[in-house]
């Protein structure tokens, strides 16, 4: 039972852990890949059979945080009794002719990761009022968005995009995440919005430009602060026509570098036909424009991911609604919304989506939009700099020193 | 309404009559002037009412829902939404739907203006410009032909109200609005009416309608107020007045579709959470709205759009010509016929027209000047 999951532990289904891991991105240089590989016995990162450690968000070194689903070893096997691939009926092709232990490994790094915990960062756009505190508040069902930090529920309107971050550490199950809201405030609220993204799309850059001025170190810093943006949650008032040029213009560009997640806000004010119509329509006016939100469908890597995904896609953009109140319905508690006509309860996929999205974005999908803002957004944007300026400059660290950097 | 007008006709005669059965005495005091009333009921009812009715705001807020709410009607049934590509080289438009509806005997030709585009682009700088300028030229249109020569039939295209829908997704009055409606407030009645207030809880309406409020004031919004009740009133007039006046900004919900409720088929919007009935007085204050637009005020505010907005433009317009008469140096000429310097095609035609005419007038009396000259001789 080496290997077995304990039971009751949350976030962790066999079958539904994290991402297998990605094959070896293009981008990547010699550098990069002797840094993670560490352990010798995982130098290819093809490697066939034990190609569990190729993946490895840097920020948690010298082990993966993430256990990638082993190739040929069936998900199951940790339930199940029969250790030894003998080739029982349900372990596809094992060839080992005793139990070694190698899927303790994955034991061993839940407790590592247990340990270290990890960061998430997560950015709210859209215009004021439209409910991006409250829903952030209700997925993660603690008081974290900046209006809960203590911040005075700022009137007034800004003139210009600021963009403001709240950290918090949440824990649940014995894991620790460092979860920062970064909000922008004013966004779309002017009369003229023109390049009103522009902001927005700086910020992510610097700290992709962060990030790499750590990397590119010759004394590195053991665990690098993950300050990029992981997930942009991106909320679409819910006119019921179509999309707004704003929408559209925003979408467009941030959809290059950022993991994009268009969510319906307020969707209480829809009913269920106007609700399917509306999503449809923009759908394929995101389709029309170019627009690849996430889960990308260039980034599915087998069958399996696309069909995962394949359905998450067909039911995006989410109808959600938040809620910090709680109300007495056919004698259970639920959050919800109450007017005179009903109580609309936060959680009932009858009533919207919310539930959706949080089982998406933090039950299934959350290493995922880690490993895909790292391995992708966040290598484009370092082959962007590579080639621009043939080779990055001597980097010097925060206290002043200069040091050659190691490229 | 037609029902009033029609009873007010009856009990007229009956008095007539019966004043017609009393004794000489009571005859030489009563003229009959009263009737006076029901002689212009009468004659309005035959000729009929118009009304003006503008609706502005970014789209998607339920102004054509509402718009069919308010009048029992279906007026955009053929309208199709724009998609993404085409949306992008939008600006604003001016639309007219002109509908004639008749209810009891009473014939109005409700006439509705919509502004579809208005601050839907990325940049909205100045996106009321069109409709301001329409506004202006309705009134324009109305000088010139109050100050023709052939009055009998003047079309009043004039704005008697304009409905401005506010989203419930903010927080109040955003910069647009407030740009908006202090570009409109000496030109228009301004309604301002929070949209689709079905995804507000009553605690949150109560919180915005302060809000705006207390913003419409700060930023010196002049919207439409009501007039006061006169003094005689009753009390419970009095009373259901200032409820309505405490009301506003009025929360709407309109709805294209009946629903089952209560074991009623209403206008409303089904969810699965509960029913939404537009009728509602506890759901929303769409009565309210209809009663005040149509059953109280719709009178007053034609009376208010031509005697102050109207005449504000005319007093303008005459005080910019005068300056500029007085500039050029010319002879002061007491009726304008040409009021402003650019004037598009169609008036231009009127003006050939009417200066034809007179053109014509003028050599018929200097003929028959000369004939009474001649015949004098």
């Amino acid at each position: 039972e080496g290997g077995a999951v304990p039971p009751g532990r949350r976030g962790t289904r066999p079958g539904h852990m994290t991402r297998h891991q990605r094959p070896c991105h293009p981008l990547w240089t010699r550098g990069f890949c002797d840094r993670i590989g560490e352990s010798d016995s995982f130098s290819s990162p093809l490697s066939p059979k034990l190609d569990m450690s190729e993946m490895v968000p840097p920020e948690v070194r010298p082990k993966p945080a993430v256990p990638a689903k082993p190739a040929h070893v069936v998900p199951s096997s940790a339930h199940t009794p029969h250790g030894p691939g003998a080739g029982g009926p349900g372990s596809g092709g094992s060839t080992l002719l005793g139990y070694i232990g190698i899927d303790t490994i994955i034991e061993q790094m839940r407790k590592k990761t247990m340990k270290t915990g990890f960061d998430f960062n997560i950015m709210v756009v859209g215009h004021s009022g439209l409910g991006k505190s409250t829903l952030v508040n209700t997925l993660f069902k603690s008081q974290v968005s900046r209006k809960s930090a203590g911040w005075s529920r700022d009137e007034k309107i800004p003139k210009t995009v600021e963009i403001k971050s709240v950290s918090h550490v949440i824990e649940e199950g014995g894991v620790k995440m460092k979860l920062t809201i970064i909000d922008t405030p004013g966004f779309g609220d002017q009369i003229n919005n023109n390049n009103c993204w522009e902001p927005i799309e700086k910020y992510i850059n610097e700290q992709y430009e962060k990030f790499l001025k750590e990397e590119v170190n010759i004394a590195r810093k053991k665990r690098i602060p993950d300050t990029r943006v992981h997930c942009c949650l991106y909320f679409i008032s819910p006119t019921g026509h179509s999309l707004r040029q704003l929408d559209i213009e925003f979408m467009k560009h941030l959809s290059r570098v950022v993991n994009l997640i268009p969510v319906i806000a307020k969707s209480d004010t829809l009913t269920p036909d106007e609700k399917t119509d509306f999503k449809q329509r923009v759908r394929k006016e995101l389709e029309i424009c170019g627009i690849e939100f996430y889960p990308q469908k260039e980034f599915d890597e087998d069958t399996e991911d696309k069909s995962d995904n394949d359905k998450i896609r067909e039911a995006m953009p989410f109808a959600v609604v938040g809620s910090d109140k709680e109300y007495q319905v056919n004698s259970k508690r639920v959050l919800g919304r109450k007017s005179p006509w009903g109580v609309v309860e936060v959680e009932n996929p009858n009533h919207c989506e919310f539930s959706l999205l949080r089982d998406f974005l933090i039950r299934s999908h959350l290493q995922d939009l880690k490993e895909v803002t790292h391995n992708i957004h966040y290598e484009t944007y370092r082959a962007k700099r590579l080639n621009d300026n043939g080779g990055l400059h001597p980097i010097s660290t925060g206290v002043g020193d200069t040091q050659e950097s190691n490229l | 309404s037609g029902m009033d007008a029609i009873l007010q006709e009856k009990l007229a005669e009956k008095l007539l009559s019966v004043r017609g059965r009393s004794t000489r005495q009571k005859d030489r005091q009563y003229v009959g002037f009263a009737t006076l009333p029901n002689q212009v009921h009468r004659k309005s009812v035959k000729k009929g009412f118009d009304f003006t009715l503008m609706v502005a705001g970014e789209s998607g807020l339920g102004k054509s829902t509402l718009v069919n709410s308010l009048f029992l009607t279906d007026l955009y049934k053929d309208r199709k939404l724009l998609n993404a590509e085409e949306r992008i080289s939008q600006t604003v438009e001016i639309t007219k739907h002109t509908v004639d509806i008749e209810e009891k005997g009473v014939k109005l030709k409700l006439t509705i203006v919509d502004t579809p585009g208005f601050g839907d682009a990325v940049n909205n700088n100045e996106c009321w410009k069109p409709i301001t300028d329409y506004i202006d030229q309705q009134f324009e249109q109305y000088f010139r032909d109050e100050s023709g020569l052939n009055r009998k039939n003047i079309l009043d295209n004039r704005v008697h109200c304009c409905l401005y829908f506010i989203p419930p997704f903010g927080h109040g009055l955003r910069p647009v609005d407030v740009e908006f409606m202090k570009a409109l407030h000496e030109k228009v009645n301004i309604i301002p009416l929070i949209a689709k207030a079905d995804c507000l809880t009553p605690n949150e309406i109560k919180k915005f309608k302060d809000r705006v409020r207390d913003e419409i004031e700060k930023f010196g919004i002049k919207v439409y107020q009501f007039p006061e009740c006169d003094s005689d009133e009753d009390e419970e007039f009095k009373q259901l007045d200032k409820q309505l006046k405490e009301c506003t900004p009025f929360a709407v919900i309109g709805s294209n579709t009946v629903v089952e409720a209560r074991g009623q088929r209403v206008r409303g919007r089904l969810y699965p959470w509960g029913i939404v009935e537009v009728e509602n007085e506890t759901h929303c204050d769409f009565v309210k709205l209809r009663n005040m637009l149509i059953r109280s005020h719709m009178h007053d505010l034609k009376d208010v759009t031509c005697d102050v907005h109207y005449e504000n433009y005319r007093a303008q317009c005459i005080q910019e010509m005068t300056s500029k008469l007085t500039q050029d140096n010319r002879m002061d000429s007491p009726i304008p016929i040409l009021p402003l310097p650019t004037p598009d095609v169609e008036t231009e035609r009127l003006i050939k027209m009417k200066d034809e005419e007179l053109k014509r007038m003028q050599e018929m009396l200097e003929k028959m000047q000369q004939q009474i000259h001649e015949k004098d001789q």
